[in-house]
């Protein structure tokens, strides 16, 4: 847990990528905003010349595999790990073992995360019990539970039962939840492997349609409209799915998107090397569906990338692609994949990175405290971001405890300078604190 | 040439080398000795894990002719049923010091993945529904022996193409080598992106019948009507098997050839399959002067 | 010194020309019909490529002479090679029994030039996986000397002294257009060690 209350003033960053400023970090806000600020006694400087600053980032979409696959990661090495990313806040996927279906788990997974220190976690709670897809879990308790659940989400699995799914739905709205579907229908993706296409005919892999993300899409954005409640997509893939969205917006459907990082700049071609570092769910889809994304990403359709920081142990990638584990890591390169594939490519802003990273997914979960921008008098959870600081990836150096990076061997853009949680440093001059 | 993983890495001429060289040593089988001393002191693992005795066989008798010394190690009464990872199995074969890896796994890209983690040759005997490089090789033997060239060759490949790496395999390789390939098939059993292949397609095997020089059928499970691939073994048959009275209608010369095992009264008839235009035997016996020649030229130079 | 033509590139030097790899084929064929009594149970054996057409060449000599039809055939050497591992795999030669087999007969192995001896150690090897001949002899065209093994060459077009540093080339009509012997400085890098080790050999010198 990081010790450090001393004030912090920010010397020369530029906030949202604009003119330099200095920023003072005490007791938890941001207090003071200006050219040349006067440093406080005691305080630590930290120099940000070059460097943007943007609100603390928040993540929608994290497996934590705590409880159960300590191995792969923990809530204390996945949250260091959102700290290196940018993260001040996390969602904490439920799909863990035992799944967060009672107020029991997610209130020990919430606990976990206070204890650390280093991001808010909060959980997500499962739809469904054991995410079995069978009936609801006890939403109504999770919602209520020091966690103070709002979303809800049974990722990994779809919730594929029409009913069901419209039960889900409707009973959130009571809490202000939101059910953040895995798009994915079950039997045209049996045994699915990779995405269906070119490369996947050739590789004699059972191909993941697009139309089985896109159909379920469909039929979500309808019944959430049917019912009036919030629905949130999580990791769109597809070109078709990016035009369902714009759609269902457009028809006046309360819906939200988000998308990866990994899907903004890779596509299947890379499945040629049957290297399981580039077997996830959905999959790597085609270059065609990279520019759909990246331009929905741009003019709003999709709402927020979210990681879907999903770590693995060696051995579940280091075997043959089809007896692999599904995901990738992405905590710690998704502020510089953005870079690469939305800033430096001029289809966002750095202040529209903000608002897709930070703002909007805090609002999709009802995080307080977190997305709320670099005024005096707000939260200072502030990320420092040197977007000149060519970064070759290495999965053996990061703070997750998988190194399951498919960015691996790639130079990105830049890295985190420093992140702070109300105030408190995570992570200064690129190291965790 | 390091390994053979797939048909598609092979230029023209490597391809060629490999028909010539299994050209001459087809005679080896036919002389009062049948062995040659080229690869005395090397060691072949022939890594199984899918039953596949042909296959297996083959491959033994080929690194038999060649002297080299033959290690069998199949998934069963293993420590790969145990649950050792590919990986660690690989580990091993590299630990004994294996030339050569003979692998067939159920697992597309199987032979790849293995091939990052061994020294030595691999050797991709089937993985999964991607290739199946040697049996494309010996039919393409096959063909050429039979009709003297692959240049201009019309072949129609028939049958479950979706699963099938023996197709995958012979569809890039006759390709390179010169033959027209026409997939036929039910459309549930084509790929989807089947039309961005370097060969045509057709549902209608009455139709590709008078044009071909070879056909080609593969086998079907039966396991493929319950997932409704299609409606019934008698509608299968009825538009795709080959008979008698179909044989009558295809070229003079040409031949009818099966990767085997066949499926009688599926997709081809009793009559068709005891025809002397058909190829079953010779290619079984081609396999073997095939993979020699592959086994000679992957580990019997530096 | 003549200029270098198209058949004697620069820097190497005729050593036989084509009427005089003639006259040395004419007197091997006499030679072998004396020391086999007339030729009788004799099979010629070329070693490809260039003791392919030595071979049948020497066996036309012999039918002139003695109006005898020698049964002549080719025995590829590359699977037997003792250095095979020190280069990529080669293409395979074609061998070529003729009918009747090798048992009992009189088995003239001809090659271009001998050299180590390596090549016919293997041609010996490969001769005892085929059948058991009688007797085995050897004609060359060329023996240049620089033996590593205990065999010599029972027929010897011409002997030729050379240094390890040079190289002997034979031209035949029927592969390169033209019938000639070269001699001329080798081809590729210094020579490592023992003589296998020269994966450039060219052909023609075993």
């Amino acid at each position: 847990m990081p010790d450090t209350h001393a004030p912090h003033l920010i010397r020369g960053a530029r906030p949202l990528g604009g003119d330099p400023v200095d920023l003072l970090l005490s007791e938890g806000r941001i207090t003071e905003a200006g050219p040349g600020l006067a440093a406080p006694e005691g305080a630590e400087v930290v120099d940000a010349a070059g460097l943007i600053a943007l609100p603390g980032l928040v993540d929608l979409h994290t497996h934590l595999r705590e409880p159960g696959r300590e191995d792969a990661e923990t809530v204390a090495t996945g949250s260091r790990s959102a700290a290196m990313g940018g993260y001040t806040a996390v969602h904490a996927m439920a799909n863990t073992d035992p799944v967060a279906d009672t107020a029991g788990v997610v209130e020990q997974v919430w606990r976990l995360g206070r204890e650390a220190g280093y991001c808010d976690v909060r959980p997500v709670g499962a739809v469904t019990v054991g995410l079995a897809g069978e009936r609801l879990s006890e939403i109504g308790a999770m919602a209520d539970s020091a966690a103070r659940v709002r979303v809800f989400s049974d990722d990994g699995i779809c919730v594929s039962d029409a009913l069901l799914m419209r039960r889900a739905l409707e009973y959130v709205k009571a809490f202000d939840g939101v059910v953040a579907q895995h798009a994915q229908e079950p039997r045209l993706t049996e045994g699915a492997q990779m995405n269906e296409g070119r490369v996947s005919d050739r590789l004699g892999l059972p191909g993941w349609p697009a139309v089985a993300e896109e159909a379920i899409i469909a039929r979500d954005c309808l019944l959430a409209q049917h019912v009036g409640s919030r629905l949130h997509v999580c990791h769109v893939s597809t070109k078709g799915s990016v035009d369902i969205i714009r759609w269902a917006k457009a028809r006046g459907c309360d819906v939200t998107a988000e998308v990866t990082p990994h899907h903004l700049l890779l596509t299947d071609e890379l499945v040629e090397s049957y290297d399981p570092v580039y077997k996830v769910n959905p999959p790597l889809r085609t270059a065609e569906d990279v520019r759909a994304l990246r331009e929905g990403l741009a003019d709003g359709t999709i709402d927020i990338v979210a990681t879907d920081h999903a770590p693995h142990p060696a051995e579940a990638k280091e075997t043959e692609w089809s007896t692999a584990a599904m995901g990738m890591v992405g905590l710690e390169t998704a502020l510089s994949v953005v870079q690469e594939a939305m800033v430096d490519t001029g289809l966002l802003t750095w202040a529209e990175v903000a608002e897709r990273m930070s703002t909007v997914p805090a609002r999709i979960g009802r995080v307080d405290g977190h997305g709320r921008g670099l005024a005096v008098g707000e939260p200072a959870n502030v990320v420092l971001y040197d977007p000149a600081a060519p970064v070759a990836v290495d999965g053996a150096a990061m703070a997750t405890k998988s190194g399951n990076t498919p960015f691996r061997g790639m130079t990105l853009p830049g890295r985190v300078q420093a992140t702070f949680l109300r105030g408190v440093p995570t992570v200064l001059e690129g190291e965790i604190k | 040439m390091r390994h053979l993983l797939s048909t598609g890495d092979l230029s023209r001429d490597e391809a060629t080398l490999i028909l010539d060289t299994a050209e001459e040593l087809a005679r080896v089988g036919d002389r009062s000795v049948k062995k040659l001393p080229t690869l005395r002191g090397r060691t072949v693992v022939n890594l199984f894990y899918e039953d596949s005795t042909r296959t297996r066989t083959s491959f033994e008798l080929a690194a038999k002719r060649l002297s080299a010394d033959v290690i069998n190690f199949s998934a069963k009464g293993s420590s790969v049923s145990k649950g050792e990872s590919l990986k660690d199995t690989a580990l091993t074969l590299q630990a004994m010091g294996a030339d050569g890896v003979v692998i067939r796994h159920s697992a597309s890209g199987a032979a790849h993945r293995l091939a990052n983690w061994v020294d030595g040759a691999v050797l991709n005997a089937g993985d999964g529904t991607h290739e199946h490089p040697t049996q494309a090789l010996l039919d393409a033997f096959t063909m050429r022996s039979r009709l003297g060239r692959l240049e201009g060759l019309r072949v129609a490949i028939v049958g479950d193409i979706l699963h099938s790496r023996v197709a995958r395999s012979n569809v890039l390789l006759l390709t390179t080598l010169g033959a027209h390939v026409t997939l036929v098939a039910p459309p549930t059993l084509l790929p989807v992106s089947v039309h961005t292949w370097s060969c045509e397609v057709s549902y209608d095997l009455d139709d590709v019948l008078p044009k071909s020089d070879v056909v080609m059928l593969l086998r079907v499970q039966a396991e493929r009507m319950q997932e409704s691939f299609f409606p019934s073994e008698r509608e299968y048959s009825r538009r795709f098997g080959l008979d008698g009275e179909r044989l009558g209608r295809m070229p003079q010369d040409a031949i009818v050839m099966h990767p085997g095992p066949m499926v009688r009264g599926m997709e081809i008839s009793a009559e068709v399959a005891d025809s002397p235009r058909c190829t079953v035997t010779e290619q079984v016996a081609n396999g073997v002067s095939l993979r020699m020649a592959v086994l000679y030229l992957l580990l019997g130079g530096s | 010194m003549p200029p270098a033509s198209p058949e004697v590139p620069e820097g190497t030097r005729a050593v036989l020309d084509g009427p005089e790899i003639n006259r040395a084929l004419t007197r091997i064929a006499h030679e072998v019909l004396e020391r086999t009594k007339g030729g009788e149970g004799v099979t010629l054996l070329g070693i490809p490529s260039r003791g392919v057409p030595l071979a049948q060449r020497l066996a036309r000599r012999i039918e002139r002479v003695e109006d005898l039809a020698v049964p002549v055939g080719s025995l590829d050497i590359t699977m037997y090679r003792d250095d095979l591992r020190m280069a990529p795999a080669r293409a395979l030669g074609r061998t070529e029994i003729p009918v009747g087999g090798l048992d009992d007969r009189v088995v003239v192995l001809v090659d271009d030039v001998l050299f180590s001896g390596r090549t016919v150690r293997a041609a010996l090897d490969a001769l005892g996986d085929l059948g058991r001949p009688r007797a085995v002899q050897l004609a060359v065209l060329v023996d240049r000397g620089h033996r590593e093994l205990p065999i010599r060459a029972d027929y010897v077009g011409k002997n030729l002294p050379t240094s390890l540093r040079e190289n002997v080339t034979v031209r035949l009509e029927e592969t390169d257009g033209h019938d000639a012997v070269l001699l001329g400085p080798a081809h590729r890098g210094p020579r490592a060690g023992s003589p296998p080790a020269r994966a450039a050999a060219t052909e023609g010198n075993d």
